[in-house]
């Protein structure tokens, strides 16, 4: 085969996929996903949305004791709720830069500040990813393990210690010990 | 006869492990199974190395084993023995400045494994430090027993081991019958039916990663993972090795799922990849971190990296 017969048949091959390509970007830009796929935002239950209550209410700006929310007391940087949260419509984030996002990449927000952690999160190194190693992987928002309001991450109850040599008593049991991953909830 | 017991059919049966201790002296005693009749006994007996089976008699030996496996266990086994994907050659990351000792890791892979329950055995211990402690070279005194209500315990770091997957591995050299190897993508083996119990590698092993089956392996019927690999989480017989083996009935489906561990860390300390593959996060983590290995020394050159991420 010549070279420009070759050339010829990779540019009928080329525009069926330049086609197909263009059609999934498309389908891509039509659907509401996020640049990284994550497991829902891990919400209180009956928080969301927050417009349930806040539609109707006035944005209040000043730094207070809450007479609702009591709960969050913020123990991150020196800051107040509309460093992260959107005055004008609780139910998203907003950045410094006035972009306003979605709870569904709360990363971005994040990442404002932490840049190494955004960017070793982005790869796969900070935070963890699940899925197929060499195919999709889904991540875990930062808020899946920090907080945004006392971000340092919670001390864990250990599993228990595997038996020491001089305890282990081989019988042939009933009782077959069960495994203790089981009775965690997380 | 029945051998409807969780022993090796091909040594405990048939004693194939006196046969050969017979021959490796010169003795050739042929300690050949008269007196049974149960053809699976001589077919195990018989079997051929793994390595040089080809498709119809791997095949054969399959079937004849989810038979043995379903009546021992009353439970349909799929027994995979899926080769190793081109181009990759795994590798693995531990991020010590994330890991808080909370042995999630260690149960999951217990239970995707099939581990015996009783006798215990665990492919991961976590080890305690306290932090400044002369560490890297005296990792067999750590405290592997620590039990706090809640950790990372103040002034300590931890730091899980399981097998490093070595290129140059001094269990598969001293084993005197080849049954355990390292395989293409660099994962290191061992076929139970043809381990005979010695233990040389356990010795050998820097690691202490390889357990030995002092017992019947036993495990609670409903908590027994049927998914599992000639190579790897099958279940194990008495008197047989066993170890890590990156969860070889996960990784090596295409596309092929994470490992067990590294799936349930809830601090993501635990990375997982293709070496071969500039893409992916445990090659991010080689580039970008200053990883280290364990006992480098020994020239065994682990495929599994510890580092600090911060
Ligand atoms: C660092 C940025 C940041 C600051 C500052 C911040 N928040 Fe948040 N907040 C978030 C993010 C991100 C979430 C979403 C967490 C999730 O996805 O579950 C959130 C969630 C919430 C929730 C839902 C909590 C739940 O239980 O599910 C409430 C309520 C809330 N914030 C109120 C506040 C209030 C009130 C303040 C000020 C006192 C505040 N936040 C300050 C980032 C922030
Ligand atoms: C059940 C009703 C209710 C829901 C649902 C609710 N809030 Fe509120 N929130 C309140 C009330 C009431 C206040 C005012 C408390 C005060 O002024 O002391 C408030 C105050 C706040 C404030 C302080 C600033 C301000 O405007 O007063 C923030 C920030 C906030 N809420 C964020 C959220 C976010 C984010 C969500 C959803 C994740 C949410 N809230 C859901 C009732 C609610
Ligand atoms: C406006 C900048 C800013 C934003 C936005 C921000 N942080 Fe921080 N964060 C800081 C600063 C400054 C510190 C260090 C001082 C401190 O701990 O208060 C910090 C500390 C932390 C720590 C370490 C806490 C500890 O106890 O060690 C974590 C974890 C963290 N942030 C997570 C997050 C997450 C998750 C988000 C997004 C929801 C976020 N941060 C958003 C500024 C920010
Ligand atoms: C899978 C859980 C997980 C996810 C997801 C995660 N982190 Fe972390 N992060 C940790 C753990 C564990 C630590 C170490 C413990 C600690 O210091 O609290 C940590 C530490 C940190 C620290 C403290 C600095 C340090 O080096 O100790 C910051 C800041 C931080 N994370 C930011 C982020 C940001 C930003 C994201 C999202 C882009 C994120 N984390 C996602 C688990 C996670």
């Amino acid at each position: 085969m010549n070279l420009k017969s070759l050339s010829k048949i990779l540019l009928i091959v080329s525009i069926p996929v330049i086609l197909l390509l263009m059609l999934s970007s498309y389908a891509a830009s039509a659907d509401d996903t996020t640049d990284y796929p994550v497991p829902p935002p891990p919400f209180s239950e009956g928080i969301f949305p927050c417009s349930g209550c806040h539609a109707g209410m006035e944005a209040n700006t000043n730094r207070r004791e809450l007479s609702f929310h009591e709960d969050i007391k913020l123990k991150h940087f020196d800051g107040w709720c509309f460093n992260c949260h959107n005055p004008g419509d609780r139910d998203t984030l907003r950045l410094a830069s006035g972009k306003i996002i979605s709870f569904k990449e709360s990363e971005y927000l994040c990442g404002q500040c932490h840049g190494t952690m955004f960017r070793d999160w982005k790869v796969g190194v900070h935070g963890k990813r699940t899925g197929f190693w060499n195919g999709k992987k889904e991540y875990r928002l930062c808020v899946h393990c920090h907080s945004p309001h006392q971000p340092g991450f919670k001390p864990l109850k250990p599993l228990p210690p595997p038996i020491r040599p001089e305890d282990s008593k081989y019988k042939t049991s009933e009782t077959i010990p069960l495994n203790p991953l089981d009775s965690i909830k997380e | 006869m029945s051998k409807k017991n969780c022993n090796n059919p091909s040594s405990k049966s048939v004693d194939r492990r006196s046969f050969l201790k017979g021959t490796a002296f010169g003795l050739a005693s042929l300690a050949i199974p008269f007196g049974t009749s149960d053809a699976s006994v001589w077919e195990a007996f018989f079997q051929k190395h793994f390595r040089e089976m080809n498709d119809d008699e791997i095949k054969s030996v399959i079937k004849r084993m989810e038979k043995e496996y379903a009546d021992e266990y009353k439970t349909g086994f799929k027994i995979k023995t899926t080769g190793p994907l081109p181009g990759v050659k795994f590798g693995y990351g531990l991020d010590l400045s994330r890991c808080i000792g909370c042995r999630r890791c260690v149960y999951a892979c217990v239970k995707e494994n099939n581990q015996s329950r009783e006798p215990q055995i665990h492919w991961i211990t976590v080890l305690q430090f306290e932090k400044g402690e002369k560490w890297v070279n005296v990792f067999e005194e750590a405290d592997r027993y620590y039990n706090p209500q809640e950790v990372p315990e103040e002034g300590h770091f931890y730091m899980p081991v399981q097998c490093q997957q070595c290129e140059n591995p001094p269990c598969v050299k001293v084993c005197p019958t080849q049954a355990t190897w390292k395989e293409r993508d660099g994962i290191v083996v061992v076929d139970y039916n043809w381990c005979i119990g010695c233990r040389y590698c356990m010795a050998a092993c820097p690691y202490g990663a390889r357990h030995f089956n002092w017992g019947k392996p036993q495990i609670d019927k409903k908590e027994l993972n049927p998914d599992v690999h000639y190579l790897g989480n099958r279940p194990r017989y008495k008197g047989v090795v066993e170890k890590c083996t990156f969860c070889i009935q996960r990784t090596r489906e295409n596309p092929g799922r994470y490992p067990a561990c590294v799936e349930i860390c809830p601090v993501g300390a635990r990375k997982f990849g293709n070496l071969l593959d500039p893409e992916s996060e445990i090659r991010y983590c080689i580039e970008n971190k200053r990883v280290f290995r364990l006992k480098e020394d020994l020239n065994t050159s682990p495929k599994f990296y510890y580092f600090f991420a911060i």
